[in-house]
């Protein structure tokens, strides 16, 4: 069963899905703070959310939140500790799964936060750091044909650099991205290292995505249709997400 | 340069005055998102301080109100911006136009600059990480290099040391001497409090000594690192205070519409900061219903008690 939702609501569902039961999860500003609510609530209840501030939760936040900062997501953590601690957490490899996003990609799954030759962005934060060492990270993109580049103007975070072997030859120890989901669809990355089309979100096509995309895209042997958001996911994000 | 056990109790201003000068390096809004130190940032917008080097990971919207006020020099940071709202239109229009000076920029991972501190902490030069690794941060020379590990020939990338002039923080409550207890996540708090030559905590409360050395482990702050301490409740507003005060999520977002323009920006900051003397006028503008909403009224103390015994 399944209702009517936004892009915003599908990519936070795509996104919570992502989260296995069990896992520590490097959870990041925006949207993953919703999606790390709605995978507590409904399918990983022993996930362990990281947040960069120092928080450690073993369960989302009391009432809705904008920032990691905010003093629901404080009361009842099980640790509130320091920047260097969980950074120690992320570069021992602690980390299973951290989520990043940027304002460019490339076919390799680089992010750019820093600059373009027309825009100073914010910059990194944490995001370089979560795609050094998570054992896998997920991107979560709106797509725009600017933002999805052959090759990104300023590497912040790295994905998985020039293609396969790159990140053993410059010392990164995380896996790099699994997953990137956008505003039209979910890509996964195949063994050269590559972005590849694996499900398309509802209405949207395969033409329009290469339309959005700044080379040639290649595609999964099965591209499927993103599942909806279902009742109890649609639910859990309209309560958790304050920005929608 | 340790500091004497003595009462340091101060005002915003005179602390301002004598501990922060032009040129300074100040380490601001280091918890991330919550305990950011916006009375004191309003006070070096009044006082006119200038060519400051500002050094935070991120910073909310303090960093840009002071480069749109023309405070700022240069930045040594992670991401500058308004976490609710994603851009900061003063830091884009410092250094994509100039506009109001030009703005050095010293990029840093979150990592980096908590390396970056914990060094100058620790009082040695750089530390080293595998953070970066193959990334366009890294290979701003000033701040980092590639070293090799002496015991395993590992390729590492040296962080140099940032050692701020004055750590500003605001924090839950400290004594007269300036021992601070403090709550919830600490970002880089306690790295920049022992980085720094001098430090300025602006307080919720002040308390009794006895207070702090009931419960020790919760100084984060000792008072020998401290030089002022300011009574000033609600001197991290808008910013959250774990059992304080909540978020105004709405300042935030009032502030990214009016900063959008240069004109905007120049209004919200004779309406907020230079047409007001004091923090005090602040929390008057603000007017007691908004402060009455923002207050955390819920009590959440720790269930059982932690015994300190030793007898």
């Amino acid at each position: 069963m399944s209702a009517t939702f936004t892009t915003r609501e599908i990519m936070i569902a795509a996104a919570a899905r992502e989260i296995r039961d069990g896992e520590v999860v490097f959870v990041g500003m925006r949207l993953p703070l919703v999606a790390f609510a709605v995978a507590k609530e409904l399918h990983a209840p022993t996930t362990i959310g990281i947040f960069e501030n120092g928080v450690i939760r073993d369960r989302r936040p009391l009432s809705p939140i904008v920032t990691m900062g905010d003093p629901p997501n404080i009361a009842a953590a099980i640790a509130c500790s320091g920047l260097i601690d969980v950074m120690a957490l992320l570069q021992r490899g602690r980390i299973d799964l951290g989520f990043i996003g940027g304002a460019e990609i490339d076919r390799y799954g680089n992010l750019n936060t820093n600059w373009t030759p027309e825009l100073r962005l914010p910059g990194s934060g944490g995001a370089a750091d979560i795609a050094s060492f998570a054992r896998r990270t997920v991107i979560i993109m709106t797509h725009e044909p600017r933002r999805f580049r052959d090759r990104v103007q300023y590497l912040t975070s790295a994905g998985h650099g020039t293609g396969k072997g790159w990140r053993q030859s410059v010392g990164l120890s995380g896996g790099g991205p699994s997953k990137v989901v956008t505003s039209l669809g979910i890509f996964s990355f195949d063994n050269s290292g590559e972005m590849i089309l694996a499900s398309l979100h509802p209405g949207t096509t395969k033409e329009g995505v290469q339309a959005a995309t700044g080379w040639p895209l290649r595609s999964a042997p099965t591209v499927t249709e993103t599942q909806p958001p279902t009742v109890d996911e649609l639910t859990l994000i309209r309560q958790f997400d304050t920005l929608g | 340069m340790t500091k004497r056990d003595q009462d340091k109790t101060t005002t915003l201003a005179n602390a301002i005055r004598e501990l922060v000068h032009d040129g300074d390096r100040v380490a601001m809004g280091l918890c991330l998102e919550s305990l950011i130190p916006f009375a004191a940032g309003h006070e070096l917008i009044r006082q006119n301080k200038k060519d400051l080097s500002l050094i935070g990971p991120i910073s909310d919207i303090l960093f840009d109100e002071l480069i749109g006020a023309g405070c700022v020099k240069a930045v040594i940071s992670a991401w500058v911006g308004n976490v609710g709202a994603g851009m900061g239109y003063n830091f884009r229009g410092a250094i994509e136009k100039g506009i109001p000076q030009p703005l050095l920029l010293q990029e840093h991972s979150n990592f980096t600059i908590t390396l970056a501190l914990k060094a100058a902490a620790l009082g040695v030069t750089f530390l080293p990480t595998k953070t970066g690794a193959g990334g366009d941060i890294i290979k701003n020379q000033e701040a980092f290099r590639s070293v090799t590990c002496p015991f395993t020939s590992e390729q590492l990338t040296a962080v140099k040391a940032v050692v701020p002039d004055v750590t500003i923080l605001h924090v839950q409550r400290a004594d007269t001497f300036g021992n601070a207890h403090m709550w919830g996540n600490l970002g880089v708090t306690v790295e920049a409090a022992y980085a720094a030559d001098r430090v300025i905590l602006t307080c919720e409360e002040i308390v009794d000594r006895e207070i702090i050395a009931a419960d020790p482990n919760r100084t984060l702050v000792p008072g020998i690192l401290v030089d002022a301490v300011v009574h000033e409740p609600l001197g991290a507003h808008p910013s959250p205070v774990q059992g304080f005060w909540k978020r105004d999520d709405e300042y935030f977002l009032r502030y990214h519409e009016h900063s959008r323009s240069r004109d905007g920006f120049l209004a919200w900051l004779k309406e907020w900061v230079t047409d007001l003397p004091s923090r005090e006028a602040y929390r008057t503008k603000l007017g007691e219903q908004m402060v009455n909403d923002l207050r955390i009224t819920e009590k959440r103390l720790p269930i059982d008690e932690v015994n300190y015994g030793s007898t």
